[in-house]
């Protein structure tokens, strides 16, 4: 199955956070590759997008849209780190 | 123009144009839309009478603060989307689009690394976009394409790629069929097409690779194996959905 990157997410990922999830680093709770979302490998369609370490394949988030409503599971990140960039975009969000 | 929207806005077809047999530019008229940088993507959702959506991303061929939104798309033979996009969309119709999406696979008229673009096949929009923006800009950072492609008829946006005002130059790949008159045999992109084509890791360039997945998977490899690092590569792939 073709991967795609995790550049989609931008989309799904809207209204989840407040900055723009894919230009997030990450580190996988697998292998610890620190990476931005954007690197991740993702399986999408059609009931939701699966994104993978570009490593070791660990399962990172998982976003599913249906019916109105998205499910989020992130179980597979260590922890996310939210640049001055990804906050300048929010805080022109609001202007 | 990095604002962010969170509600699906309404598109009407305001313009199209064939690009080749297969593939169509499009623009919508987006009230509300806040503007993109080139590389953004859109998300485009289509409702069939009987409620089922479907959703599928694409690139933006266009960059800058207005409403309008210039889409190429390329009818995917077995594609849910793409062939009611290209065929049977009319002026005036409307779909669901949200964005501008992903500030990854973007580039700022700022940035002041050297860019190499590399595009395999429809590959090339988020790049016009690029292109568009630094000829607008005035950008003296350097920047180039590297374009792969079937055949010659294959070709997005030629006449603008070629044309002198273009401050990126573009280099011609066919992987089928060349030209007449062409000095290279076609063929896929080899290692050491892409050492001779594309600006060497000295010069530490950010290099952006968009096309079908087994393209950027072996563009990106082939890159790292001449010394490029993974993270001055970035892609964004599309799947044949």
């Amino acid at each position: 199955m073709n991967h795609l990157d995790g550049n989609v997410l931008a989309g799904p990922g809207m209204g989840l956070f407040a900055f723009d999830p894919t230009t997030t680093q990450c580190q996988c709770q697998s292998c610890a590759d620190i990476a931005t979302l954007g690197q991740a490998m993702v399986y999408g369609q059609p009931m939701g997008f699966v994104a993978r370490c570009r490593y070791c394949d660990n399962v990172l988030v998982v976003i599913v849209e249906h019916a109105g409503q998205k499910s989020l599971n992130m179980r597979g990140l260590r922890w996310l780190r939210v640049g001055d960039e990804a906050r300048n975009d929010r805080i022109s969000a609001g202007d | 123009m990095s604002r962010r929207t969170n509600a699906w806005l309404t598109g009407s077809l305001a313009r199209a144009h064939p690009l080749t047999a297969s593939a169509r530019s499009i623009t919508f008229a987006v009230p509300g839309w806040p503007g993109n940088d080139p590389g953004h993507h859109v998300d485009v959702r289509l409702t069939a009478p009987d409620g089922y959506q479907v959703v599928r991303s694409y690139s933006i061929a266009s960059t800058g603060t207005g409403e309008e939104i210039e889409l190429a798309i390329d009818r995917l033979p077995d594609g849910e989307v793409s062939p009611f996009l290209v065929d049977d969309l009319e002026l005036g119709d409307t779909v669901e689009l949200r964005g501008p999406l992903g500030g990854w696979f973007v580039w700022r008229p700022e940035q002041t690394q050297p860019v190499q673009l590399i595009a395999g096949g429809s590959g090339v929009v988020p790049f016009i976009a690029m292109t568009r923006a630094h000829a607008s800009a005035g950008n003296s950072i350097p920047m180039q394409l590297l374009y792969s492609l079937r055949a010659p008829c294959d070709a997005f946006f030629r006449d603008e790629l070629s044309q002198p005002s273009a401050t990126a130059p573009t280099t011609w790949h066919y992987t089928r069929t060349v030209p007449p008159g062409w000095s290279r045999s076609a063929g896929r992109l080899t290692v050491k097409d892409l050492k001779s084509e594309t600006l060497p890791p000295e010069q530490v360039p950010l290099t952006y690779i968009c096309g079908p997945t087994g393209f950027v998977e072996t563009v990106s490899r082939a890159l790292i194996s001449l010394g490029h690092a993974a993270d001055n590569i970035r892609t964004e792939r599309f799947g044949g959905i």
